[in-house]
């Protein structure tokens, strides 16, 4: 069992409620939850389950009605607006369904985004995208842009992006909702991969055979875990 | 770097949109063009103002007699007690006063041979030099002697020259003005013609003042040494309004008015009498102006206007890019970035526009027009600030968003 040293991120009693006019909905109703650097894990669920608030939520995105959250030892509730962009920025890197690629920019371009943002300097920011996007196995397509690549090719992109401040999370959300079999197997070796780098992987799907990459499967029902799962991987 | 970021993705985000930028720019070029033209136009009548005071000496107050009064009948313009070269010695002594010139205009027909010409004569002493900044280009003034001894000497404006001489030298000849024979020592550079009342201002003849009164145009019986009026060099930098002051307490004295006692002279400053003149053309100015800057920010609320299209259409990717770890400061940046690259891009090619504006305006207007580049510094600078002024309630409000509604935005 893991420890409680390597534990990075740890969510206390979240909950999310959204007011639709004069009812209010629950997104989340106290969820208590773990999770261990360099484990990879699968939230799953039907749609309106939460998972996604969640994912949004350790992403800094979204902020919880009550509950904390905390990441690396430091409570979310605690951060200021630039600070929270801040761990987005270096702590975390999101992958999303749609890709949400900048469509007037290069490939290169994309995944210089969030250094530019980290006042990285100019050379640097560019060496380090090259890097990212030769991870990924895009190394000949640089220049392209969105348009130009295949929803595979995009979707590598955006990880590549996530990967560029070198975060010690990676979130995706549905990272191959978009894409056939074939391709998402391609996607899944890769988050397989930095995984076993030492990444703390933390992914959202629906489908059993991506659950099946992970070594931990959280089921959320109605705003709440549902089972939470270990797979002897 | 952050700024060259900011620009970068500014002008690239006006590209990306090339005839929305264009017509949201168009409004803040009119706006510039409009307020250029219209500087230039005012500017162009402030200096031909300006070169009216420097061609009549900016620095001199004029003096002339009062117009003498007895009960309610007046006797006219300068009527009153007569000056001499007296009261020019004793104005001299003050310690404000550079030069006292004479002046006792009069007119002359001028025959040389066959020739002969009808021209304006002024008598005057050495002091009319420094007052009117004269130059000679060929021989010399007359000197402080032939001033007061009656020389028959005479210095000739170009034009006069041209009309007797026609390219000959004049310097050595002899003219007779009025019949009286005189010889000329020297010819004035040109001057060129007057911009105000007054015409060629080479059309004249310098003679020394007791030539001009004892045989010339004739003096005042009454008044020995008798001078029409005065012209005074005030010291640079000196304020002219205390240089009046000084004078008019000075020459009470010297003229005994007892305290209370009407003044029987008048001391001019030329300047003062042209700029009030022209106020009323400068308040058109500013006038126009004006009427231009409001354009000029109509061009701003357009570009507010197209900012907020901007931001609401590119929701998604500002939540994207707060995702990816902008701060509220970075994003307000880009917008903030993006709404001055339209209005500097704007405002040049506006002050470019204005430039050809102003120019046709002198050519079909003939206004005097002056395209400095402090106007188009104002101008360019003008535009900025509207940028900066009407793109920050969209960039606020872009910086604002709340990264995940944003990156929910359809």
């Amino acid at each position: 069992m893991p420890s409680a040293a390597t534990r990075i991120i740890t969510c206390r009693d979240l909950t999310k409620v959204y007011r639709m006019g004069t009812q209010e909905v629950f997104a989340l109703r106290g969820v208590n939850l773990d999770f261990t650097e360099g484990e990879m894990t699968a939230i799953m669920g039907p749609s309106g389950s939460g998972k996604s608030t969640l994912m949004n939520m350790i992403g800094a995105l979204d902020v919880p009605t009550s509950g904390e959250l905390t990441i690396k030892g430091r409570p979310l509730s605690n951060l200021s607006r630039d600070e929270l962009a801040d761990l987005r920025n270096q702590t975390i890197g999101f992958v999303f369904q749609q890709f949400n690629l900048l469509h007037r920019a290069t490939a290169l371009a994309n995944v210089k985004l969030p250094l530019l943002y980290s006042r990285t300097p100019i050379d640097d920011a560019t060496a380090r995208a090259r890097e990212c996007l030769e991870m990924v196995g895009l190394g000949d397509r640089m220049d392209h842009r969105p348009m130009q690549l295949s929803g595979g090719q995009q979707q590598r992109v955006a990880i590549a992006r996530a990967l560029a401040g070198r975060p010690s999370i990676l979130l995706a959300d549905e990272p191959t909702g978009a894409l056939d079999t074939k391709t998402s197997e391609g996607i899944m070796d890769l988050l397989t991969g930095l995984s076993q780098d030492g990444i703390t992987v933390i992914l959202v799907t629906h489908e059993a055979e991506v659950a099946a990459y992970t070594q931990r499967q959280i089921h959320f029902r109605d705003g709440q875990v549902e089972r939470d799962e270990r797979s002897g991987a | 770097m952050k700024i060259r970021v900011a620009l970068q993705s500014a002008i690239e985000a006006l590209i990306a949109n090339p005839l929305r930028s264009f017509l949201t720019m168009l409004g803040i070029m009119i706006g510039v063009a409009s307020v250029m033209a219209m500087m230039a136009i005012s500017e162009g009548a402030a200096r031909q103002v300006d070169q009216q005071i420097a061609q009549l000496g900016a620095s001199n107050l004029t003096i002339y007699p009062g117009s003498s009064r007895m009960g309610p009948r007046s006797s006219g313009a300068s009527s009153d007690q007569p000056f001499t070269e007296t009261d020019i010695a004793l104005i001299r002594q003050e310690p404000f006063v550079t030069a006292v010139a004479a002046r006792n205009p009069g007119s002359a027909t001028v025959v040389s041979g066959q020739d002969n010409w009808s021209t304006s004569l002024n008598g005057t002493n050495t002091d009319y030099l420094v007052t009117q900044s004269l130059k000679i280009s060929e021989g010399r003034f007359f000197d402080d002697r032939e001033a007061s001894s009656g020389a028959a000497v005479a210095v000739i404006g170009k034009t006069v020259a041209d009309n007797l001489f026609e390219g000959t030298n004049p310097v050595g000849q002899t003219i007779r003005a009025n019949n009286v024979p005189l010889e000329i020592i020297g010819v004035l550079e040109t001057r060129g013609a007057s911009v105000g009342p007054g015409g060629d201002r080479d059309d004249v003849v310098i003679v020394p003042i007791s030539t001009a009164r004892n045989r010339i145009t004739g003096g005042n019986p009454t008044v020995a040494r008798y001078v029409t009026s005065m012209e005074v060099g005030i010291a640079d930098g000196y304020d002219m309004a205390t240089a009046q002051e000084q004078l008019e307490t000075r020459l009470r004295e010297i003229r005994r008015i007892p305290p209370g006692g009407t003044d029987n002279f008048r001391v001019f400053n030329i300047a003062d009498f042209i700029r009030a003149r022209s106020s009323t053309q400068a308040t058109f100015g500013v006038l126009l102006a004006f009427t231009a800057a409001v354009s000029l920010i109509v061009g701003g609320v357009g570009v507010m206007n197209i900012m907020l299209v901007s931001v609401t259409e590119r929701t998604r990717e500002i939540g994207l890019r707060m995702a990816v770890g902008a701060r509220s400061t970075d994003i307000l940046g880009q917008f903030l970035a993006e709404a001055l690259a339209l209005c500097l891009i704007g405002g040049v090619i506006g002050s470019a526009l204005g430039v050809g504006a102003a120019n046709l305006a002198a050519r079909l207007g003939e206004f005097p027009v002056e395209i400095s580049p402090r106007i188009a510094i104002i101008a360019i600078g003008a535009s900025a600030l509207i940028g900066l002024f009407f793109g920050f309630f969209p960039a606020r409000q872009a910086a604002r968003l709340n990264p995940i509604e944003a990156l929910r935005h359809e």
